[in-house]
């Protein structure tokens, strides 16, 4: 006899004192946050950053997003004693409302391939006030065009939906970034994943 | 092949939908489209790495850990239960996040305008990881209810936001504890935007026992079932 599993609800607009805290400036301790390579991590260093795009194509101001992802050789962080070793935490958190332009962000290194014959992909949650369960979805890369052509996720898309999972790559003044939009409706909406 | 374990699918049946129009936000912000399926082997991410050092002495305590000049105001409530997966299998050493509203219905955060008064000793934020059993263990203040701009004068029932991970990264649960008797539950869109067959699971029930200490608080006990585990046939 299986339990019934506990529905979600919406994470509500005001969870940032809580899950972000020290991005927004809250007196709280954060557990996870918008960094997740330190700078002596190995690999090249990136930042994803991009919005969120509600129905009317105006950017969500509370939204917040996590990642998960390998690090420059493709292996998944497995405890806290490595992660805080080398600097590479696995895992990021940022919210949606503390930048101007309603800007996510995160400062990571490029992940490799997680296994042979997938295409280096970051993972992510994205969830916010007005949805009643989180949506997974994940970024890949517009530079690995031939890792993205063999890759079993991406195979499994039409050409004009697969174009929104793939992030642009843009020389910025501090570096590298990867730019990254999620539209959760409209002809152009984000592929999210029955994960 | 051995079957490598993995985790359960959603259920649908106990899920609530992304579009849900009696919480308004929902129509324009839930996805519209069909999910893409994965196949299992494409999505063993394991939830992120923590441990007890993560946590402080006083995330626990919500009635403690932003106290400046005295206590909060309300009243104390223990709020207690166990992780368990869909097996009925403890989630030992999992971290649990909530955060709420005062005793007045009014949350710390910046931008909630309710006209209510803030606590100078309640930030309603708080954390924990499970024991080996699954069991995590909050003290707080019960939570007001407040007015939300979804319907003419609509108001959001008592509720704790709980955040978890579990041991996958799909194992990932957001979602919010009642109170078992609130006449504010029925009114409520969001409670009832979980199907009938879950929403049992978002009421906690009154338990004096797990207090410890009689006179000192309300104690009120909250399970929590997150999706898994589930066999996986071995890929041809």
């Amino acid at each position: 006899m299986k339990l019934t599993q506990t529905p979600s609800q919406t994470v509500g607009p005001y969870f940032s004192y809580a899950l972000t805290s020290e991005q927004y400036g809250y007196d709280f301790r954060s557990l996870f946050g918008p960094v997740l390579a330190e700078p002596q991590v190995a690999g090249e260093h990136i930042r994803l950053t991009g919005r969120v795009i509600y129905g009317d194509g105006v950017p969500v101001p509370d939204a917040m997003l996590e990642i998960c992802q390998a690090n420059a050789d493709g292996r998944f962080v497995a405890s806290r004693a490595e992660g805080l070793a080398s600097g590479f935490r696995g895992f990021g958190r940022c919210g949606t409302g503390t930048h101007p332009a309603r800007h996510y962000w995160f400062d990571t290194v490029k992940p490799g391939a997680a296994a042979p014959g997938e295409a280096p992909c970051i993972d992510v949650i994205v969830t916010m006030r007005g949805m009643l369960l989180h949506a997974f979805t994940r970024v890949y890369f517009d530079d690995e065009r031939e890792a993205n052509a063999r890759d079993p996720v991406l195979a499994a898309l039409p050409a004009e939906r697969r174009a929104t999972l793939i992030a642009t790559r843009e020389a910025q003044p501090g570096g590298v970034a990867y730019r990254f939009d999620i539209r959760m409706q409209g002809s152009k909406e984000t592929v999210f994943l029955d994960l | 092949m051995p079957a490598k374990p993995s985790v359960a699918p959603r259920d649908w049946a106990s899920q609530p939908p992304y579009v849900y129009p009696g919480y308004k936000s929902t129509v324009k912000r839930g996805p519209t489209r069909p999910l893409l399926p994965l196949k299992s082997a494409l999505v063993q991410r394991n939830a992120p790495v923590y441990g007890h050092e993560d946590i402080g002495p006083l995330d626990h305590d919500l009635t403690r850990n932003a106290a400046r000049n005295g206590a909060p105001l309300g009243e104390r409530i223990v709020v207690t239960g166990r992780v368990l997966d869909e097996d009925g299998r403890p989630a030992a050493h999992t971290l649990v996040e909530i955060w709420q509203a005062n005793a007045a219905g009014r949350y710390v955060h910046k931008a909630d305008q309710h006209n209510a008064p803030l606590d100078p000793n309640f930030l309603g934020a708080g954390r924990c990881l499970t024991d080996r059993e699954g069991r995590y263990r909050f003290l707080t203040i019960k939570p007001g209810a407040y007015p939300w701009q979804n319907h003419p004068n609509g108001w959001r029932p008592n509720h704790i936001h709980f955040s978890l991970f579990g041991q996958h990264f799909a194992s990932r649960l957001v979602t919010q504890m009642y109170f078992s008797g609130d006449p504010l539950l029925a009114l409520d869109p969001i409670y009832l935007s979980a199907p009938e067959r879950g929403r049992g699971r978002l009421l906690s029930r009154l338990n004096l026992d797990v207090v410890g200490e009689a006179g000192f608080a309300l104690g009120f006990e909250f399970d929590i079932v997150l999706r898994g585990p589930h066999e996986t046939p071995a890929e041809a």
